[in-house]
């Protein structure tokens, strides 16, 4: 979780969005499109994190909810919900999922120096599953560590230490 | 050169290798079949023309070699001996080595070489020297050849007197300076055998005129100078490289796939258009939307049936695996092979050879008695019989691998079994589920662990990848009498028809070949009461299962349910559902790793409306769904 600071020359491009109460960025390169609602079939029988399945362009794509492993209230959507489409690595290969969001707000950079460790105690975020936490328009952002994330709901296994997200997202 | 003549290549000479491997075995068994022999002929000199041409010298070197003796076959100087074949799949084996660009063993080559010379005739006889006399194609200079390193290499041989024929020199008028005019003899005191003057041509001998005679005729036998092979002339041209196959051409397995994809597109689009005809009612719009359906229909058929392989392209490394496995467990094994011209998709006949491989090894090392009297005991011929069979049956193809050996030991088979934890000792079960504890994980009956099937591949793991294949796996054994394991194996992994059906307005695909029937859940039936139900259909129990209850589905079911009855294997189960949409095209994809361990979906496909809907895996529900439905971790 210290990576940041290493890596501290320049800035990252990321994408802000609203999760209940919440503002996370995740990184703009892992960002394919941004949906309005569509048709969510439900699958049954499996976790509530990847309850849903997205037709994007003739794809079936996997629709992840990160209000479930941040323990957040879920609401019906509404005409601001938005479907971000991302490629992330699954299992080693690089994947297309989608993650809802309650309002998409722009692409905005990070100095990444001003990017802060989670702190240990006093915040409701479990650390493993957050990379930093930064600073827009006077609120605190989350950057949520989604590959471990993601990595947890797929074998089972605990999540890997979130520094494996330097590769792949800050280059 | 580049990476997709390489691959050119690689596939081509994959091909003749192979085909040259079945020649092979098939003269074990018919020793005296010319044409056979005309084939591997064929294909050594193949893979020699084009080995050279890639530039693989190494190994045009060695099947040139190879070839050589087995010209003494072809010509009827030498029989075809058991001993012969195996030496020469000892050759094969080198050849595949050297074409993998791996694995080298050059002391084998070496011994192989001498083996098979000394086998066709004993040594050569030594010859004190030879003449030699070339002429090169007029051409020669002109594409970059050097006749004078041919003649150093010659001389390097021996002793040499090296003289040109000048005969054919043109009128110093006409001459062209950049076409070869001169021959050469040459006279090579002490050179040590034919083989290695004719290996100096050995690039140049389709075209040349050469003449290799001993300086001393007196010492060597007459048909010295025997020329190339007829054939030589045109090596790729002449040699059809499988034979009884219609003209054939290779397309990338890639663009296959690609071209799959946009099928599987043009379906779902079509879909989309037959609803929007059929909600149009416009009569010119609904006959459109039919021909371009029929059109789809043919384009999905044809495109798949280009991925289709028969079993018989794998069947011939089997043959080999047990010819091997015969010499060195000493056992006779008589191997058969039938339904060759089953095909299943390329993906699958891939991935289904190593599991079959291993289900082979296993009949041969632990099916079949150790000796021929333990067979006479039980009434039976000395020589064991392995039998691969593969067949149709529905939309799924069986095959299956059986041995008439000693069978399983149901009583062994349980003691392991609660030995290492896989059962309660006090476990009650039936026979079939007993024989299927030996796919478990961890499982090995074999008391001790031979070379050949302890090599860490379990049965476990060939069930993982039948299962990774959307297939299933049956064992069934007589005592005494042989074990038969059956995989069932879907036809194909792209297109099926499926039944789409609607659970809670929730819309689900089943594939319609697992279909036998549709019936209404009887009034009594319509309320769960907790425990396992079964419907009465034409005197037969069916078990059922709520579809709604499996999917923790809300809301009130529909007055008038059906009941889906599918079968996998010999069993069947009800599925209740609300209502039966009609069946549809359906484009199979992949769920994500996210959705890897959910067990009750084979993946999902696209309807006609853009939505998603899962496709129910039947098999799966057969197998685990009247006992199971709320056991099933979620995912």
């Amino acid at each position: 979780m210290t990576a940041p600071h290493r890596a501290s020359e320049g800035s990252r491009d990321v994408v802000t969005l609203r999760l209940g109460d919440e503002v996370l960025a995740v990184p703009a390169r892992s960002l394919r499109e941004v949906l309005e609602p569509m048709q969510i079939t439900r699958v049954p029988r499996t976790d509530d994190f990847v309850r849903g399945l997205i037709n994007v362009r003739g794809a079936v794509v996997p629709l992840a909810d990160l209000r479930v492993p941040f323990d957040m209230p879920r609401k019906p959507a509404d005409a601001d919900t938005r479907i971000l489409v991302l490629e992330l690595p699954l299992a080693g290969t690089l994947s297309v999922v989608g993650v809802i969001a309650d309002a998409v707000h722009e692409v905005t950079q990070f100095d990444l120096s001003s990017l802060e460790d989670v702190p240990a105690v006093g915040t409701r975020w479990p650390p493993h599953l957050v990379t930093a936490i930064g600073r827009w328009n006077g609120r605190f952002v989350i950057l949520p560590d989604l590959e471990a994330i993601f990595d947890s709901y797929l074998g089972g296994a605990d999540t890997s230490p979130p520094s494996e997200l330097e590769h792949s997202s800050c280059d | 050169m580049d990476a997709e003549t390489l691959a050119v290549f690689r596939e081509e000479a994959d091909a003749l290798v192979e085909s040259l491997q079945d020649g092979l075995l098939a003269l074990h068994d018919a020793p005296g079949d010319t044409a056979l022999i005309d084939r591997v002929f064929r294909d050594l000199h193949t893979i020699k023309g084009t080995g050279a041409m890639f530039g693989h010298t190494a190994l045009a070197a060695f099947v040139h070699d190879f070839e050589t003796a087995f010209e003494k076959i072809r010509s009827g100087e030498t029989a075809v001996t058991p001993d012969l074949v195996n030496l020469s799949l000892r050759a094969y084996d080198c050849i595949v080595r050297l074409l993998a660009g791996e694995g080298r063993d050059e002391a084998e080559e070496r011994s192989v070489l001498a083996d098979l010379a000394r086998h066709m005739e004993g040594a050569e006889p030594p010859a004190e020297g030879w003449r030699v006399t070339f002429r090169l194609p007029p051409d020669t200079l002109a594409l970059g050849g050097k006749p004078e390193l041919l003649l150093e290499e010659l001389s390097a041989l021996g002793q040499a007197r090296v003289q040109v024929l000048a005969d054919r020199l043109p009128d110093l008028g006409t001459l062209e300076a950049d076409r070869l005019h001169l021959g050469w003899q040459i006279e090579i005191e002490g050179a040590p055998d034919e083989q290695a003057v004719r290996d100096v041509f050995l690039f140049h001998e389709d075209d040349m005129e050469l003449e290799i005679a001993p300086l001393h005729p007196d010492a060597a036998p007459a048909e010295r100078d025997a020329p190339a092979p007829p054939d030589a002339k045109a090596p790729a041209a002449a040699a059809p490289p499988k034979t009884g196959a219609a003209p054939a051409m290779r397309v990338s397995a890639e663009r296959l796939d690609e071209m799959m994809d946009r099928v599987g597109e043009l379906v779902i689009a079509e879909a989309r258009l037959a609803e929007l005809a059929a909600a149009s009612s416009d009569p010119a719009l609904i006959s459109v939307a039919e021909d371009i359906q029929r059109l789809a229909m043919g384009m999905r058929d044809t495109t798949m049936s280009i991925r289709m392989t028969p079993i018989g392209s794998i069947t011939g490394r089997f043959r080999r695996l047990v010819h091997d496995l015969s010499e060195t467990l000493g056992k006779p094994i008589n191997f058969s092979v039938t339904g060759e011209e089953t095909e299943l998709d390329k993906t699958v006949i891939e991935q289904l050879t190593d599991p079959l491989m291993h289900l082979i090894r296993n009949a041969a090392d632990h099916g079949l008695e150790g000796t021929p009297e333990a067979r006479a005991e039980f009434g039976k011929p000395p020589a064991g019989r392995i039998d691969l069979s593969a067949r149709y049956s529905g939309a799924e193809v069986l095959i299956s691998l059986s041995d008439d050996g000693r069978g399983l030991d149901e009583d062994r088979i349980r003691a392991r079994a609660i030995d290492r934890g896989l059962i309660a000792p006090d476990a009650d079960l039936q026979r079939p589920q007993v024989l299927s504890l030996i796919l478990e994980p961890g499982f090995s009956t074999a008391a001790t662990v031979t070379e050949l099937s302890g090599r860490g591949v379990g049965m476990d793991v060939v069930k993982r990848t039948i299962e990774t294949l959307r297939g299933s796996i049956d064992v069934s054994s007589e005592p005494g009498h042989g074990t038969s394991v059956t995989l069932r194996l879907p036809l194909t992994l792209a297109i099926i028809d499926g039944l789409l059906v609607d659970v809670g307005g929730e819309r689900y695909t089943l594939p319609l070949a697992a279909v036998e029937e549709i019936v209404e859940l009887p009034p009594d039936k319509r309320h769960s009461n907790g425990s396992t139900q079964f419907l009465d259909i034409r005197d037969r129990l069916v078990p059922f299962l709520r579809l709604r209850d499996l999917f923790s589905t809300t809301g009130e079911p529909d007055p008038f349910q059906k009941v889906v009855v599918v079968s996998a294997g010999s069993s069947r189960i009800g599925l209740v559902v609300d209502r039966i949409i009609g069946s549809n095209q359906t484009v199979i994809k992949q769920l994500s790793p996210l959705h890897a361990r959910l067990t009750t979906f084979s993946g999902a496909t696209i309807l006609g409306d853009g939505t998603v809907a899962l496709i129910l895996d039947v098999p799966h529900l057969v197998e685990h769904g009247p006992t199971a439905p709320v056991l099933e971790s979620a995912a």
